[in-house]
């Protein structure tokens, strides 16, 4: 029967992101409804392609190895009363042994088939899943950026593995177990009815009373799985909070409270886990029991039968066999069912991702490959994250080849959003973006990434060593380069003294500091030396020592190059040709540092703020 | 599994054996069944056809008391499982809650949930799954056969034959397919990390054009787990169907041979005596082998708990590296004195020294504040007074007494720490604030105070005031506010002794201010050890500590500092105009 949570392959866990399910619970231990069970299933199979007709060539060979296999009682029947026979009037060894070869062949084809089976099944499944994985991954790479904003990354990653990974689970296997149980069940039935109609009424009807029975247990435990479920969700959580809290908990001493609700939620989990198990524990019980009753109820009635003469003893030999095979297959194709569900639930996940709407295809754009001077206008931009709510207003500005432009404001006044419309990580609404006089829709968005320098705020390292972080995605890049870029930024030092220098894998648990990171980061954009520069907040974590350091490379980098600087620290943009204030998606304010402070407006407003508690 | 069952605790052991007993009462009364069929046709074979309906009641009864027996021991399985489970979170829970900060970080929090929850999920299942086949199947296998043996060599030496080839089957597929089940483990590891990691980078990776580079690098971990499972499958396919046409193929030997054994036996009564024996031994042949079946299932799902066992084993066997000292309270007269005595501190694993000659005294009721560029050394300052980590030489002093002699709650319960990154619980305001030891003889006057010096006023004007619900990792406030709550929890203990290591630069510069005012009027008394990076949020502590690369480049008030050190001035230059350095 099939387990209250579905085991995954481990080490799914999404830490600190949950992603948003119908039913409480880690994704591991979820048990999902689709919405719409025939289009999600009806779309999965059209989507694999050729691996359907492997699906379907795997079904066939089941079927038919069920079907020889229902075969066998029948000649294992004669034989025995051919035996049976023979105690009166001797052995017929010859007509036994042809029987014996007849029931051979059927078994040793069935063990072909179901070999076959075996590994075309799994293995085409295995093949899709890993097919989804892939399109999944460059799907993320083909998304507008707003998707992401929409949504937590702990859903997508979920979807792309733990819900690919159901696919590729259960999508060949259930398809399989349900319509080779339903053969067998046929095909059993039939050779049965065929056979004797008494017995076969003895071997059904118990089976089918049990398989009812245990229909009931289940629509009545539902609540059970659905409070482990909830339970482990809980105890998920808590467990999260605790480790990533770690050091408070122990500086405050909070370990017993901690415990005490770790306690309560663990027997509580205790309790629903134990009743769950119970519960889906008693059905193959019950199975197995239906099976007992049925070889019994064959024996006694077949006896009976045999007694009055209205059956020879070789069927009940075969009615034994039946009784085996009969009890397994309705289990089974309960079992299909609702692997079934969990697959069209899966689907459905995994292809609201895949038909997400993608970005623009741009094969046919121009790749505009020039020399780049670097003339940037904004013409009337306007932008929205959501439709309805405008933040920016349109928005113009022209800046010269070579200028320095330093964008300032509160939160939310849109600066990020002007550097994520100038690299096209998201498309204006209206207006138009020009770069030396070209429209940014008119080039590739790539050739677009392709002239910039950019550092994020977010300093993403990936897993690779420092030089591969630090060449990122490079041509070969010489050695002093690599060096010079990272002096440049105070980092070489540090680099130097890490077990394997520049060679040293970084990871999660590297402890590079958050500045460090930045470093990096920076260090990266000088190696990549693109005709343009941005920085958005790309050295919030930097102390202002260090970021005195860096403002030398910085100002060396973006010598003749048109740069954009975010920045919150005032001090680190004061000698930028241009300082837009922003408010409210609008420019307030423009000029120089000097200008902006003696016209005492937002811009003085900002930078006195930082001071106003000096003595 | 000798591992496992060091987690049996000995109401654990009890019921097992409980359980034992209804499995051998359950596998006496399976076996009992075929007997009654040998019984039965033997009666009717010999025409006691009168026998026949009192022996099938009978047959009937057993297969009742099977039900319930198995019953029973599902039941008690059930629960042993849970049981056991529920002991291996509490051993990890416990274990993990005595890390100090550095065991946490070797093996990752992450990884630490993982196999605290899914991890013990694993086995929780196996075991459930695992115990009952595990005792049953060889009691069954072994008493099935037990019926067999002495009956006619032929056929014993069919069921041997099928039993040897089947074992033959299920060891060479084991062998082959096992290392690679072990690989899904770490190889599904690989796949997710290079998914998040093109998550986690989507920007970098377009501004750098590097998305096909990605996927790439994607592809070459999930082309890895698909050749591992398609050979791990490629082992494991002809399995099932052998062994179940095993089955049907040793009924059909014992057949084919009991015709010849049939054939040959004396007397017609002797024959049919051997007939109604064929029909039962095939029973029991399909007993035999459909227990060995069963095991073969379970050793399926073995690699995947062992692993998981492993990695909670990895995690038991790691001792705390920060040992409890005896005393309680500090030398009389030092309250709130923190001192450092030539210290130097290396993290783990690492030659290089993060502090070097650190010494310095911090007097009761004054502020100290430290200064310094990144990687200079702030935060592991700030570690080894909260014996997060231990220093490497000289001393760390709290209240005249060395950190490492205390018992470790007793130095906690003098602090208020508040960590750069707040950390929120979820759960409501107050429970936030007031947290951790103590927490029941504080007042709603401690909590209010708290709160208005942490200048976290928000609380009241939430719907339901100091009761809202904050949920997990604070998703319902905003930086700055998670952060005064985080201050707020700090003095809401009313410590000897504040660390606030880089809290305040997560605040604007008015509230950084209004809140280090009204520290220094409402906690009086109090040591405060800040670490910041804005000069203007340090500059009026009584004593300013200046780290350059784990040394101590200078000591002393602001204008001393301004005059004498070098570094201290280009920081304060980097921040300040002139007319405000003055």
């Amino acid at each position: 029967m099939s387990e209250p949570a579905k085991e995954s392959k481990g080490g799914k866990l999404a830490p600190g992101r949950q992603a948003p399910g119908p039913t409480p619970g880690p994704p591991w231990a979820r048990k999902e409804k689709p919405r719409n069970f025939r289009k999600a299933l009806g779309e999965l199979f059209r989507h694999i392609g050729r691996y359907r007709y492997l699906i379907l060539l795997g079904v066939l060979l089941s079927m038919t190895g069920s079907v020889l296999t229902t075969l066998g009682p029948q000649y294992l029947k004669d034989m025995s009363d051919e035996i049976y026979r023979g105690i009166d009037s001797g052995m017929d060894m010859q007509v036994i042994g042809s029987l014996a070869f007849i029931i051979i062949a059927l078994y040793l084809a069935s063990v072909v088939f179901n070999t076959l089976e075996h590994y075309i099944i799994p293995a085409t499944s295995e093949r899709i899943a890993n097919l989804l994985r892939r399109e999944l991954v460059q799907k993320i790479n083909r998304l507008p950026l707003n998707y992401y904003d929409n949504s937590s990354t702990g859903d997508i990653m979920s979807r792309i593995t733990h819900d690919a990974d159901t696919i590729g689970d259960s999508c060949g296997h259930s398809i399989s177990l349900l319509l080779t149980s339903i053969t067998t069940l046929v095909s059993a039935t039939v050779l049965m009815f065929m056979t004797n109609v008494t017995l076969s009424l003895v071997t059904i009807i118990p089976t089918v009373i049990g398989f009812l029975v245990m229909r009931v247990i289940t629509s009545r435990s539902h609540k059970y799985f659905v409070a482990q479920s909830r339970n482990l969700g809980a105890i998920n959580g808590h467990v999260e909070e605790t480790y990533y809290g770690h050091d408070i908990v122990r500086a405050y001493n909070g370990e017993e409270a901690s415990r005490e609700r770790f306690m309560e939620i663990n027997d509580a989990l205790y309790r629903s886990a134990y009743t769950a198990r119970f519960i889906s524990g008693t059905l193959p019980q019950l199975m197995f029991f239906i099976s007992n009753l049925g070889y019994v109820l064959v024996c006694i009635f077949g006896s009976m039968l045999v007694i009055q003469g209205s059956i020879t003893y070789g069927v009940i030999v075969a009615f034994i066999v039946y009784v085996r095979m009969f009890s397994h297959p309705l289990v089974a194709i309960t079992d299909a069912v609702s692997s079934m569900q969990t697959l069209a639930a899966s689907s459905e996940r995994v292809f609201d991702l895949l038909n997400a709407p993608e970005m623009e295809d741009e094969s046919s754009k121009a790749d505009l490959s020039g020399k780049v001077r670097g003339d940037i206008e904004f013409r009337d931009v306007s932008f929205s994250y959501i439709e309805g709510h405008e933040i920016i207003h349109h928005f113009s500005l022209k800046v010269a080849a070579g200028q320095k432009v330093a964008i300032v404001g509160p939160t939310g006044a849109g600066k990020t959003t002007i550097v994520n419309l100038l690299m096209r990580f998201y498309e204006v609404d209206s207006g138009d973006i020009l770069i030396d006089g070209v429209s940014t829709r008119d080039i590739r968005r790539s050739r677009v990434h392709e002239m910039f320098s950019m550092v994020l705020q977010d300093a993403w390292v990936f897993d690779g060593t420092v030089r591969e972080n630090l060449v990122f995605n490079g041509d070969e890049v010489s050695e002093e380069r690599i060096v010079a870029a990272c002096r440049a930024v105070g980092v070489h030092d540090f680099i130097s003294s890490l077990p394997e220098g520049y060679d040293t894998p970084l990871n999660e648990t590297s402890g590079l500091s958050v500045g460090q990171r930045q470093q990096l980061m920076i260090a990266r954009a000088i190696i990549r030396d693109g005709p343009m520069i941005i920085f958005d907040e790309a050295t919030s974590s930097v102390d202002t020592r260090t970021e005195k350091v860096i403002q030398k490379a910085v100002d060396d980098l973006t010598d003749g190059r048109t740069s954009f600087f975010i920045a919150h620290r005032l001090s680190t943009i004061r000698n930028c040709d241009v300082i837009l204030v922003m408010r409210d998606g609008r420019i307030v304010e423009t000029g120089t540092h000097e200008e902006l402070l003696a016209a005492g407006g937002f811009y003085s407003e900002l930078y006195n703020s930082q001071f106003e508690n000096c003595d | 599994m000798g591992l496992i069952t060091k987690f049996f605790r000995r109401r654990d052991w009890a019921l097992t054996l409980v359980g034992v007993a209804f499995i051998i009462a359950q596998v006496f009364l399976d076996i009992q069944i075929p007997e009654y069929m040998n019984l039965i046709t033997d009666a009717f074979l010999l025409n006691n056809a009168d026998r026949v309906l009192s022996y099938g009641s009978e047959m009937v009864v057993c297969a009742f008391l099977s039900l319930g027996a198995s019953l029973v021991v599902g039941f008690i399985l059930a629960n042993v499982s849970a049981s056991v489970g529920r002991n291996i979170r509490i051993e990890l829970f416990d274990r993990v809650q005595s890390f100090a900060v550095q065991d946490i970080n070797r093996f990752s929090a992450a990884s630490l949930i993982t196999r605290s929850t899914s991890d013990v999920y694993q086995i929780q299942t196996f075991l459930a799954r695992g115990m009952q086949v595990c005792i049953k199947s060889p009691i069954l296998a072994v008493w099935a056969l037990s019926k067999i043996w002495g009956s006619a060599i032929e056929w014993s030496l069919i069921v041997i034959v099928g039993l040897v080839v089947l074992l033959v089957v299920m060891f060479v597929t084991l062998h082959f397919a096992i290392p690679k089940f072990k690989n899904i483990q770490w190889l599904t590891d690989g796949v997710n990390r290079s998914t998040r990691e093109n998550l986690d980078g989507i920007r970098v990776i377009r501004a750098y054009n590097a998305e096909s580079r990605q996927e790439e690098r994607f592809e070459q971990a999930n082309g890895e787990l698909l050749d591992n499972n398609l050979s791990a499958m490629r082992y494991m396919a002809p399995t099932f169907p052998i062994a179940q046409s095993l089955m049907n193929f040793i009924t059909l030997g014992i057949y084919w041979a009991g015709a010849g054994i049939i054939a040959s036996a004396g007397s017609h009564e002797q024959q049919l005596l051997l007939f109604s024996d064929m029909i039962v031994f095939t029973s029991y042949a399909t007993i035999v082998l459909s227990s060995l079946m069963q095991f073969i299932g379970i050793f399926r799902m073995l690699p995947r708990a062992l692993v998981g066992l492993r990695r909670i084993e990895e995690v038991l066997a790691t001792e705390t590296s920060v040992k409890d000292g005896p005393e309680t309270e500090g030398v009389e007269g030092s309250e709130g004195v923190v001192e450092f005595r030539d210290v130097s501190f290396a993290y783990p694993g690492s030659d290089h020294d993060v502090l070097e000659g650190i010494s310095f005294r911090v007097e009761r009721g004054s502020t100290f504040a430290v200064i310094g560029s990144t990687g200079s050394g702030k935060t592991s300052l700030v570690n080894l007074i909260t014996r997060f980590y231990d220093v490497t030489g000289g001393q760390v002093l709290v209240g005249g007494r060395d950190v490492r002699d205390y018992n470790v709650r007793a130095l906690h319960l003098r602090m208020g720490y508040v960590p750069q990154n707040a950390i929120i619980f979820s759960g409501s305001v107050r429970m936030n604030v007031n947290y951790g030891s103590g927490a029941e003889s504080r007042t709603d006057e401690d909590i209010r105070k708290a709160l208005r010096v942490a200048q976290a006023g928000f609380a009241d004007d939430l719907p339901e005031g100091w009761e809202s619900h904050i949920s997990q990792h604070g998703r319902n406030l905003s930086g700055g506010q998670k952060q005064r709550v985080a201050i707020a929890r700090a003095v809401c203990r009313s410590p000897e002794i504040y660390l606030f290591d880089d809290t305040f630069s997560a605040l604007d510069f008015k509230t950084d201010r209004a809140l280090r005012e009204a520290l220094r009027r409402e906690t009086a008394g109090s040591t405060v050890i800040i670490i910041a990076q804005r000069v203007g949020t340090i500059m009026d502590a009584d004593t300013i500590m200046v780290l350059d690369n784990g040394r101590i480049a200078g000591i002393g008030t602001h204008r001393e500092l301004l005059e004498r050190c070098e570094v201290y001035r280009d920081i304060a230059r980097s921040q300040l105009t002139e007319e405000e350095l003055q």
